[in-house]
């Protein structure tokens, strides 16, 4: 480990540096535009432009908002916040970053108006979705899926988007009622439940949504070394792929039939060097039915607007062609709030053989992914217990 | 009923919040990029030659939902209403909500036609559209 860590010395230099463009009392600047100009300037002194940055690093905001904010698509992204001492410590994960090829060009942004913000109590939400969603009752996940969703049923047919979203609704029940630890493991689901639970905000049924639970997990990670005196020996990680393509105000999201699985799929499977038949199982977070249907497309086991297809006849179901969500998933299993740490836990236990009578016959590879935000930022993870 | 979530305008949408209690949709255009939600610089250089102008308030329907859960307190007595994104004329999407239409699914066309209007949210004009 000495060695390896040593090896990145020398290997990455700082190549811009700059302030925001007035620093001391600004009021006519917010704190993102600080970090906008900032972000510009700098690259100015590097000589590079906005478009030649793949990876994001800032404390204190999400990387999607500032991502938004300024109109780009990382593909390494971190939100990495520990105070004051966060963005020394962007410069170690960015050495890391760059080495493994997971980015080339690396923004490291701040920007706060500690000063203004007292004497103009603008802090506290101000960001933009606050500003210009907030107000109109649009908040939450909720109301901007069943948006996203509305846009998928007048591209591809609602009749047959329905069928889909209730054929997930349906599949996920049947696996959670196959595991003990799941919220509905003694409720059954039948299509008339899910076409009868009431509107939540139409095109979304009580039923399209996860649930809202208490939980936690955790996951340990080691080098391969390492894990040979483990217990239980390594689930190896494979292929990873993360990114996003706007933040909290969905308006922004380039196509919203269209989550950024449609990189971080790809990436992933291309540096495991799989495909997608390869996969025994699919781990796909699933905050709504619609986030399933969107995903499956997006990573590319199928073409846009064939998910109706690919989903029909619960071949997602136990039993089916297309294990998917094997857990019960967000939909019936458990959704705390950021539910993506779970897709990784079935994963691994599917893979370990500890899965009891929801364990698949045949489980080597499997996809685990997550989705943050209002369908903003996606991560894939394929893993495997081969060795 | 608790209170009505106002926004919160930033330094640099000050202007668009001023012109919505004018009854004026303004946005921001840097050279010839236009660009929705106002920020400090332009997301297509970083530019900060930023100029204001009115947008002509045409609009066609891009997505919406018809909400019957309220997402805070304060909309409860708003239900159902119609949550939307909009495509202005000038080519950018907008958050807004519909008004003037039944809130039955039925009822909306992606695609339909819409003008802007303006609803006073305890003091501050907030943007809706409604059908042309």
């Amino acid at each position: 480990m000495k060695a390896l860590r040593k090896s990145l010395s020398g290997k990455a230099a700082i190549v811009g540096v700059a302030e925001s463009d007035k620093i001391g009392k600004v009021p006519e600047i917010s704190p993102l535009g600080h970090h906008a100009q900032a972000a510009h300037n700098a690259l100015e002194d590097a000589g590079l432009s906005i478009s030649d940055v793949d990876g994001l690093f800032t404390a204190g905001y999400s990387t999607y908002d500032l991502g938004e904010y300024l109109g780009i698509e990382p593909n390494f992204t971190d939100s990495t916040i520990v105070g004051g001492s966060s963005f020394v410590i962007h410069l170690a994960h960015a050495l890391a970053a760059i080495n493994a090829g997971y980015c080339e060009v690396a923004l490291i942004t701040h920007g706060q108006s500690g000063r203004s913000d007292r004497a103009r109590n603008r802090s506290g939400g101000g960001m933009p979705a606050d500003q210009y969603t907030s107000p109109y009752g649009i908040m939450g996940p909720p109301i901007n899926y069943a948006m996203a969703a509305r846009k998928y049923m007048e591209m591809y047919g609602e009749d047959r988007t329905r069928q889909a979203l209730a054929e997930i609704a349906v599949s996920t029940r049947k696996w959670a009622n196959m595991n003990e630890k799941a919220y509905f493991y003694d409720k059954p689901m039948t299509f008339d439940d899910y076409h009868d639970s009431r509107w939540v905000s139409w095109p979304f049924h009580l039923l399209d949504c996860c649930l809202v639970t208490d939980a936690g997990a955790a996951i340990v990670v080691t080098s391969m070394e390492k894990a040979k005196d483990t217990k239980k020996g390594p689930i190896k990680i494979l292929g990873v792929g993360e990114g996003h393509d706007h933040g909290s105000m969905l308006s922004q999201m380039p196509d919203l039939t269209r989550t950024y699985g449609r990189k971080t799929g790809p990436r992933a499977l291309e540096m495991a060097g799989l495909d997608y038949s390869d996969i025994d199982l699919a781990m796909i977070y699933d905050s709504f039915t619609y986030t399933v249907l969107a995903t499956l497309e997006s990573l590319g086991f199928c073409g846009p607007g064939e998910g109706p297809d690919f989903v029909a006849n619960q071949v997602t179901a136990p039993g089916g062609s297309f294990p998917l969500n094997t857990s019960g998933g967000g939909l019936s299993y458990t959704h705390p709030g950021m539910y993506g740490i779970f897709t990784v836990l079935e994963a691994v236990r599917q893979l370990r053989g500890e899965t009891g009578e929801r364990q698949l016959d045949k489980c080597d590879i499997a996809l685990a992914h997550g989705t943050g935000g209002l369908l903003s930022s996606t991560g894939t993870v394929l893993l495997t217990s081969n060795n | 009923m608790s209170d009505k979530i106002k926004p919160i305008p930033q330094p640099e949408s000050d202007r668009y919040w001023e012109g919505a209690n004018e009854k004026k949709l303004l946005i921001q255009k840097f050279g010839d990029h236009i660009q929705f939600y106002p920020r400090a610089v332009s997301t297509k250089d970083g530019s900060r030659d930023v100029e204001w102008i009115e947008a002509s308030g045409k609009a066609k329907l891009y997505t919406f939902t018809i909400v019957h859960q309220a997402p805070h307190p304060s909309f409860v007595e708003d239900l159902p209403y119609v949550a939307a994104i909009v495509t202005l004329e000038e080519g950018i999407n907008m958050p807004t909500r519909i008004i003037g239409v039944d809130p039955e699914p039925e009822n909306f066309t992606i695609g339909m036609d819409l003008v802007v209007d303006f609803i006073d949210a305890d003091g501050q004009n907030l943007p809706v559209f409604r059908p042309a």
